[in-house]
């Protein structure tokens, strides 16, 4: 069962905190695609932030780790932290797949 | 002969904390540019000594700090604090202080695949940037612990973030929860080796007591023993114990005792200055009168006296003065004596002798009077009270403060017996007995003992009159 096939369209927003070109933060960007294209096809958007260039918005945003993903929307926010390699928690984290 | 010390330039350069104490036990200070590691169980101070840290840090030292708080806003920080004078929110706005609240909730964060801590590092390089910060504090960093599942990874992580702050120059304060077998729940003393810091809360028999012990400090002295501490409305304060020694000054000059018969049997002179006198006697037998008659004199001569009472208010104690003619007010409103009364339950030992060690430092009395002073001597926690007050007698003799101790005695016969470990402190030891006369019952006074004069060895009647103490021999009674 997927359940991003379900009734909903809504829209989703999506932003990427990373620190510069770092394996870590490319690998996520890459796994992040990968993901949404397979589940929620034409109806995500990804905001990149490099904290590099704006380290402000790490103390904004209480960001800790990274590579941190945040779901904006749909509502209530999750938050993600990792490379997203492992999919099966990537999925769960996002709540595109029930926590088992 | 001349022994040469050891060059001093090789010491370890200090950052001072400017809390009372803490710099002497610590020989100066912590350790400059290296995380310091202060650890703790739940409310024994912990976040308050880090503040504080950080405060004196800006307001005395001209160093910047920065805050890193992962439990409480900032907001709740300045609140904390505000009682203690500490203002917060004025010192982030001069620029003097950074505080940044690091929120880790684990059930907000989920993981998947690998990550690190950069957006912490870049949080507190920012922190640092933004005042040009010299101290940094982490309070407390273990609840990364918590919020984290991947151990190994916050470990590298801690490992990484410590060399970083040795790397950026900064004087670090790490705090840590006590651990059951460590001294901290996370083992982050394994990655803090210069300095770490114990703080303990204890309650025995309802009175609680802080103790503050330096369990290592790589390079450098530092005082070994558990110290007492305080947490009062002008911070932290530590009570050192080390550093009297036996070589304090000795006056020569002399002190009216304020009875002149009394002066009378000490070689016609009094007390000498800044020696320590002990009126013993049993309930009732006038050791208040001759203590307040010192008082009274000490201030007559415009030389100021601290009288700390501990049975009476100071309302009591100068009405019941009033009426055997010492008039003690006009020079409390002059401000020449000033009388702290407060139950001696009310805290512990410890913090009263604290206390008192705090007035001394703020009032600089000439004189001291403590009525009575049994109830530290008899003190369950015997041992340990007693060495700290025969400090605080030590203390009082370096800075050449007479004090007068009463001492209440339970009876006639254990009188000499009870005072053991003061009795080597004391220079002048007066006894108030009372005494059987055919049908009458009489008090007398007598010097059991007076160091460096020739005494009297009378035993004297002891009247209390409308206008004081008086003594007189016993021949003259009889005549």
């Amino acid at each position: 069962m997927n359940s991003s096939n379900g009734a909903s369209a809504e829209k989703w927003n999506l932003r990427l905190y990373t620190a510069g070109q770092s394996p870590k933060s490319l690998a996520a960007l890459a796994n992040l695609k990968r993901v949404c294209d397979e589940h929620l096809a034409g109806r995500y958007s990804i905001e990149v932030v490099d904290l590099l260039k704006n380290p402000r918005l790490a103390k904004d945003d209480q960001i800790v780790a990274i590579p941190t993903l945040v779901r904006k929307l749909p509502e209530p926010l999750r938050r993600l932290v990792g490379d997203l390699s492992d999919t099966e928690r990537t999925l769960v984290g996002l709540q595109l797949r029930p926590r088992t | 002969m001349n022994i040469e010390r050891p060059a001093r330039a090789r010491a370890l350069p200090k950052a001072p904390t400017g809390i009372d104490g803490l710099d002497e036990i610590t020989d100066g200070g912590l350790p400059r540019g290296r995380p310091t590691l202060i650890c703790g169980g739940p409310g024994c101070g912990k976040t308050l000594l880090a503040t504080e840290f950080l405060v004196r840090g800006a307001t005395q030292f001209g160093e910047a700090g920065v805050f890193i708080s992962f439990e409480e806003t900032g907001e709740e920080l300045a609140q904390n604090v505000r009682s203690l004078g500490f203002d917060l929110d004025r010192l982030v706005e001069e620029k003097k202080l950074a505080i940044d609240y690091v929120r880790v909730e684990r059930a907000e964060i989920d993981e998947s695949g690998e990550y690190d801590l950069e957006g912490l590092f870049l949080r507190l390089g920012l922190a640092i940037d933004s005042v040009g910060a010299k101290r940094v504090v982490l309070d407390t960093i273990e609840s990364l612990f918590g919020g984290f599942t991947n151990e190994a990874l916050l470990r590298s992580e801690l490992r990484r973030l410590f060399r970083y702050l040795k790397d950026q120059g900064v004087t670090a304060v790490i705090t840590g929860e006590r651990g059951e077998r460590s001294f901290t729940r996370q083992g982050l003393e394994e990655y803090v080796s210069d300095c770490v810091i114990l703080l303990d809360h204890r309650v025995n028999e309802q009175v609680s007591t802080r103790r503050l012990r330096i369990v290592k400090y790589r390079g450098t002295t530092h005082g070994t023993n558990e110290y007492p501490f305080l947490i009062d409305e002008s911070g932290f304060s530590v009570l050192p114990l080390s550093g009297v020694q036996l070589d304090h000054a000795v006056s020569n000059e002399r002190v009216s005792s304020g009875v002149p018969g009394l002066d009378e049997m000490l070689d016609g002179k009094g007390y000498y200055r800044g020696s320590s006198i002990l009126v013993s006697g049993t309930a009732g037998t006038g050791k208040t009168s001759i203590a307040a008659h010192f008082a009274h004199e000490s201030a007559r001569r415009g030389e100021r006296c601290l009288l700390l009472a501990f049975e009476e208010s100071p309302q009591q104690l100068m009405r019941n003065m009033q009426s055997i003619g010492i008039d003690l007010e006009p020079f409390v409103r002059k401000g020449v004596l000033a009388i702290h009364a407060s139950r001696p339950t009310l805290h512990g030992l410890e913090m009263h002798l604290m206390r008192i060690h705090k007035m001394v430092a703020q009032f600089d009395p000439a004189a001291i009077v403590i009525d009575p002073v049994s109830n530290f001597i008899d003190s369950s926690t015997a041992l340990e009270t007693q060495a700290m007050l025969l400090r605080l007698i030590d203390f009082l003799k370096t800075k050449q403060i007479t004090a007068l101790f009463t001492h209440l005695t339970s009876g006639d016969g254990a009188l000499e017996g009870t005072d053991v470990g003061i009795s080597s402190l004391i220079d002048t030891w007066l006894l108030v007995k009372t005494f059987e006369t055919g049908d009458e019952r009489s008090r007398g006074l007598y010097v059991l003992k007076s160091r460096g004069m020739p005494h009297s060895k009378q035993i004297r009647e002891f009247l209390i009159t409308s206008r004081g103490v008086q003594l007189e021999t016993m021949k003259d009674r009889k005549k």
